[in-house]
């Protein structure tokens, strides 16, 4: 295991070099800088500030300067946007945050989606079974940024429940409609994995054994039938993070939760490179740890992978 | 005297007809497992009927979706509301365009987002999974590994890279999305050219003198259209998905071209002013199109990939 663990550590390094240089030089490649302003700037000015931001450096040098500091110092360089910020302290500022809202997105998402999966599938072919799975593929297609209006016109507009936005260090009536908004489309997803990993399990031949042993239904399914379930699902939950960080997005900008989010996309309308670069680069980071993390698990759930 | 009775004379026709059972292919076996499957068929003529309306909806249009109705401007939320009076059957956005005329071109390009990328997605993703795993070896290897790092990043931002980089309009959003949108599709082709690639009837054509490439056009290819169909249907409505979460952010194709994502995020600013309806109609054609295809596709999987139940 510890073995695996090592050997899979070190084949994500060269993943996330290349990723990092990749995304170096396609933005360097754009047309276009964070100094192209309305009004063209005098030459000797540009000059001063790309020589300010080692802009004026040949690529490589930049690249490899790049590379080193955020290696030694985990320092991802200045915001070519606001003065005196550096991308590592816009990190460290949403990168709670966000992580906040998406763990607990992560874990409702799982929790909800598994159970009625479960649910669905001991009552199977009844009319239980029958609504989870629609309500399973509409819920699918309800993502994130058509939850969050809907969300907010009943509960912010209508009813006055709950606050329409903000954070407020993350008081849970700030935190529900983001996860709800972030998490309804998994939970359809969830659920329709876990219903059809389940029914295959409890038609298997141990089932059927434990049955006629005489097992009761309760402890067939927790005992016997729960960890082959969650196998399929286990390895749904890298592609979840993925979304659920591409989520974030959506509710950083529409609840003003002041998330990675936020800074990602006016760094995107700014180009900002290197407040875009460093978020792109964390969040590959994170997808890799998170993979790795999933195949570990799948591991241990699974007696026929031995490591 | 013997054999004459007319049921004797009918089972002697029946045998003397032999082969009157035709064997059905598998394709027509899928083909009535979908077509038994009333809620998916159900979605088909749904999503036929918005392309219909995509195409021929124009007609009806007493306004463009570049028209200012004056008329209405300073008061959208009196008098833009949906009417067939005043010829805006959805009402109006909030600068007074006609919101029938902008969803047909919104609805438009979604469709033509889902379609367009699926078919890159096909092609570069077939391609690129059969020569990976038909080759095999040290190139399958490299070729998985860019695929590994690609999947290492969260697409929807790639293709706002990509679209920051490159300049917002309908190629750079295309090429955008097609160039992350065949990695799924590649490794399942991988997958199942792995496990074609060694089976007997391949053995047999190599045998028979038939070049490499022909034994991929021929027997690899056709072998794969089963899982491929399925899961081009599927990725449809993530494309179409990943298109209108760049757009409602304001990173998508910009103005005067639009899209369902770009809809909704204006009628989701506006919502507090009485013009539910700027939210609602895009929301309930995005919504239409992708449950719809959703079903579709669940449909097809079950029709063409059974024992996936």
């Amino acid at each position: 295991m510890l073995a695996y663990t090592i050997r899979r550590l070190a084949g994500s390094i060269p993943t996330i070099l290349v990723l990092i240089v990749a995304s170096f030089f396609l933005m360097r490649l754009a047309p276009g800088g964070p100094f192209t302003s309305e009004r063209p700037l005098p030459p000797e000015v540009l000059a001063n500030i790309e020589a300010r931001y080692g802009l004026d450096q040949p690529l490589w040098k930049q690249l490899w300067d790049y590379l080193l500091n955020i290696i030694l110092r985990f320092d991802f360089g200045p915001s070519l946007v606001f003065k005196d910020r550096d991308v590592s302290d816009i990190i460290s500022q949403g990168l709670p945050i966000t992580l906040t809202y998406g763990l607990l997105t992560f874990v409702v998402a799982t929790v909800v989606g598994v159970s009625l999966g479960v649910y669905a599938a001991m009552h199977h072919n009844t009319w239980v079974d029958y609504l989870a799975v629609s309500l399973g593929i509409f819920a699918q297609s309800l993502p994130n940024f058509i939850m969050g209006p809907v969300l907010i016109l009943i509960f912010t507009l209508w009813l006055g429940w709950l606050p329409g936005g903000g954070w407020n260090g993350g008081q849970w009536p700030y935190l529900i409609m983001p996860v709800i908004a972030l998490s309804t489309s998994y939970i359809g997803s969830i659920t329709r994995i876990t219903r059809s990993a389940m029914l295959e399990v409890l038609n298997s031949n141990y089932v059927r054994t434990a049955r006629a042993k005489g097992l009761s239904e309760r402890s067939i399914i927790w005992r016997h039938t729960l960890k082959p379930t969650l196998l399929p699902v286990v390895s749904y939950l890298g592609p979840v993070f993925v979304y659920v960080v591409t989520g974030s997005v959506f509710v950083d900008i529409y609840f003003s939760t002041g998330g990675l989010g936020q800074y990602f996309v006016s760094a995107a309308l700014t180009r900002d490179y290197s407040v875009l670069l460093g978020i792109t680069i964390l969040y590959g980071v994170l997808t890799v740890i998170v993979n790795l993390l999933t195949d570990l698990a799948y591991a241990w759930l699974d007696p026929k992978i031995r490591l | 005297m013997l054999g004459r009775s007319s049921k004797a004379a009918k089972v002697a026709e029946e045998l003397s007809h032999y082969g009157g059972v035709r064997g059905r292919s598998l394709a027509r076996d899928a083909l009535q497992r979908f077509l038994s499957n009333k809620a998916a068929i159900f979605c088909v003529f749904f999503l036929a009927a918005i392309v219909l309306f995509v195409l021929f909806g124009p007609a009806l249009a007493k306004w463009n979706n570049e028209e200012i109705d004056w008329a209405v401007l300073g008061d959208i939320a009196a008098q833009g509301m949906p009417s067939v009076q005043s010829g805006h059957y959805f009402g109006t956005d909030e600068l007074g365009r006609d919101l029938y005329s902008r969803t047909i071109q919104a609805t438009g390009t979604s469709l033509m987002v889902g379609l367009i990328g699926t078919a890159m997605a096909l092609v570069v993703g077939t391609t690129w999974g059969v020569t990976a795993g038909y080759l095999g070896g040290r190139v399958d290897s490299i070729m998985m590994r860019i695929v590994d790092i690609l999947y290492s990043v969260p697409i929807t931002l790639v293709v706002i890279l990509i679209l920051v980089v490159a300049g917002r309009s309908f190629t750079t959003l295309f090429i955008a999305l097609g160039s992350v949108s065949w990695l799924t599709m590649s490794r399942i082709v991988r997958a199942q050219t792995l496990a074609l690639k060694n089976r007997e009837f391949i053995e047999a054509a190599r045998a028979g003198g038939v070049s490499e490439l022909m034994i991929v056009v021929r027997h690899i290819i056709p072998n794969l259209l089963g899982v491929l169909i399925v899961y081009a249907s599927l990725l449809v409505p993530d494309l179409i998905f990943a298109e209108s979460f760049i757009s409602f952010l304001g990173l998508g194709i910009s103005e005067p071209y639009t899209s369902l994502g770009a809809l909704i995020s204006e009628g989701a600013g506006t919502m507090g002013y009485g013009t539910l309806w700027q939210l609602l109609v895009p929301l309930f054609f995005y919504v239409s199109i992708t449950f719809t295809m959703f079903f579709i596709g669940d449909g097809l999987r079950d029709a063409l990939d059974p024992k996936d139940r």
